[in-house]
């Protein structure tokens, strides 16, 4: 028996839909089939809270008299990419200052959703139009004009664990990796995770509309390093990380409950941030896709301490949560990376949004990709 | 009574042999568990001391008459619980339990008792929420 969006948009209309969190429904899934399931459940809101290197907001501080064609750009002495317009620029999370390794564009963001004062340094060679050459202002959340967060990769589907074959403490964006295998850190909420919830990406697609840090925001494209040439479990999971997201949304509409700078040890600064998308229960199909349980997504264990990251061992998240994993015959501790307290709270949150219908659900405006491959970055000669 | 503390000495007796006058004159079990000489020639010394709480006393004041300051190390390490988003990264890295996460929450579960001051929780954690007095 399927069901369209209108059919669930209607209940939910009426304050009768069925909203569950993946959990919720993974749990159900132990007695029930997905026959029951498609009946019952409507909608199933899945949720991650963890670190998404590949994050940042274009941001308008509006013109000053005389105006700036600004060229080079800090706010609180982080660069921000001002190759755009005159007063327009991109915060690229990773960005770093040069004075604080531990500073950065992460936590420009945070302290603008804050509702915090920067002090922005511009300038520009002048030009006829722009006459002025530099300025030196105050700028928050509330003085410019939009701050539009735009994430190149976010949600990645099935990123992989890591741990470290070295001799030596490796700090990494999975944390500190301890010398021969002495963890493993995974930064995924397992059966909550949105993308490990549909795995062929059949409702989530451009136009979707998802939680971004406390906002509503959309799926703009297809993430960067968008991979469907994973193998995959019977269950349609991909092994290793596959698809990814482009996520826009408003950032002065964000909370930073949701949205947290970070800095990992010798490794440098990142954005924590909260997505939570909703999955309509269409069909039996994807009845049995938001049922998957932690047992039942394959994960690969990927040694930081070998070029290439290769994957010495498989294991799933309910061992993953279980505190220890067989690594290569040694029994190895675990420990994640991501929240899934935050997780949670963000998937109890979505569910009550839509049940409310605060946060209405649409098909994608366009699907995304089917076939894309990744490729790696040869150092060659100029073509003839 | 079984605690830990952490000893600094001053450089003044940085090179006595005070341990052992803990355990000759006091009868103090004394189990060592991490020791620091700075630049400066100060120490400090994470220990476990076990014995009576009359000879624990005594040894107290035994310290202090010699310049060297006994504080627990429950103290010592700081948590700043409230900002903590419960990701788990300490916990890959704190091998003496003090630092815990798991079912039915995975919230960060913080036992004092079980700190060694190690101080890989220190970096290990991305929002820099837990600090650790200990020597330098």
């Amino acid at each position: 028996m399927a069901k369209t969006y209108e059919e669930i948009n209607a209940k939910i209309a009426e304050g009768e839909a069925v909203v569950l969190t993946a959990e919720e429904v993974s749990r159900m899934a132990e007695e029930a089939s997905p026959g029951e399931i498609a009946r019952k459940v409507d909608v199933v809101t899945t949720a991650t809270f963890g670190a998404m290197c590949s994050s940042g907001c274009f941001i308008n501080f509006g013109h000053p008299s005389p105006p700036i064609r600004m060229e080079s750009i800090t706010l609180n002495g982080v660069p921000v990419f001002g190759g755009v317009a005159a007063v327009d620029a991109y915060i690229g999370a990773t960005e770093v200052s040069p004075e604080d390794p531990a500073y950065g564009g992460a936590h420009l963001i945070e302290a603008l959703v804050r509702g915090e004062e920067l002090l922005l340094r511009a300038r520009g060679k002048g030009t006829d139009c722009y006459p002025r050459k530099s300025i030196d202002t105050w700028i928050s959340e509330r003085t410019v004009n939009e701050i539009t967060m735009v994430n190149p990769r976010n949600a990645y589907q099935n990123y992989s664990a890591a741990t470290n074959s070295t001799d030596r403490v490796l700090h990494t964006y999975m944390g500190s990796l301890l010398p021969r295998k002495g963890n493993v850190t995974y930064s995924t909420s397992g059966e909550l995770s949105p993308l490990l919830n549909d795995p062929f990406l059949r409702t989530v697609g451009v136009g979707t509309r998802v939680f971004l840090a406390g906002a509503q925001g959309f799926v703009s494209w297809r993430g960067t390093q968008f991979n469907t040439t994973k193998p995959r479990a019977e269950n349609g999971v991909p092994e290793g990380n596959a698809a990814t997201l482009m996520l826009t949304g408003d950032a002065k509409e964000m909370s930073a409950d949701f949205l947290r700078a970070a800095y990992f040890e010798k490794y440098g600064v990142t954005l924590y941030l909260g997505i939570g998308i909703p999955i309509p229960v269409l069909d039996e199909d994807m009845a049995r896709f938001v049922s998957v349980r932690n047992r039942d997504i394959p994960v690969l264990v990927c040694d930081y301490g070998a070029d290439g990251h290769p994957a010495i061992a498989r294991t799933n998240y309910e061992a993953l949560r279980s505190g220890r994993v067989t690594v290569e015959g040694k029994s190895v501790r675990t420990a994640p990376l991501s929240s899934l307290a935050k997780a949670r709270e963000i998937a109890g949150l979505l569910k009550a949004q839509v049940a409310s219908g605060a946060f209405p659900l649409a098909p994608p405006v366009q699907s995304l990709p089917e076939r894309s491959s990744v490729s790696g970055l040869a150092i060659r000669e100029k073509s003839r | 009574m079984k605690e830990k503390y952490i000893l600094e000495y001053s450089s003044a007796v940085a090179n006595d042999p005070v341990v052992y006058t803990l355990v000759r004159r006091f009868d103090i079990k004394v189990n060592i568990l991490r020791a620091e000489i700075s630049s400066g020639q100060e120490g400090s010394m994470l220990v476990e001391l076990e014995g009576e709480d009359s000879r624990l006393a005594e040894c107290r004041d035994y310290l202090a008459s010699i310049d060297v300051r006994l504080s627990p190390l429950s103290s010592s390490l700081a948590v700043a619980e409230a900002e903590c988003v419960h990701c788990g990264s300490c916990t890959g890295v704190c091998f003496s339990g003090c630092l815990t996460m798991g079912a039915p929450d995975w919230k960060l579960k913080v036992d004092r008792e079980k700190c060694i001051a190690c101080g890989l929780c220190v970096v290990a954690c991305p929002f820099r929420l837990i600090s650790l007095k200990f020597g330098e």
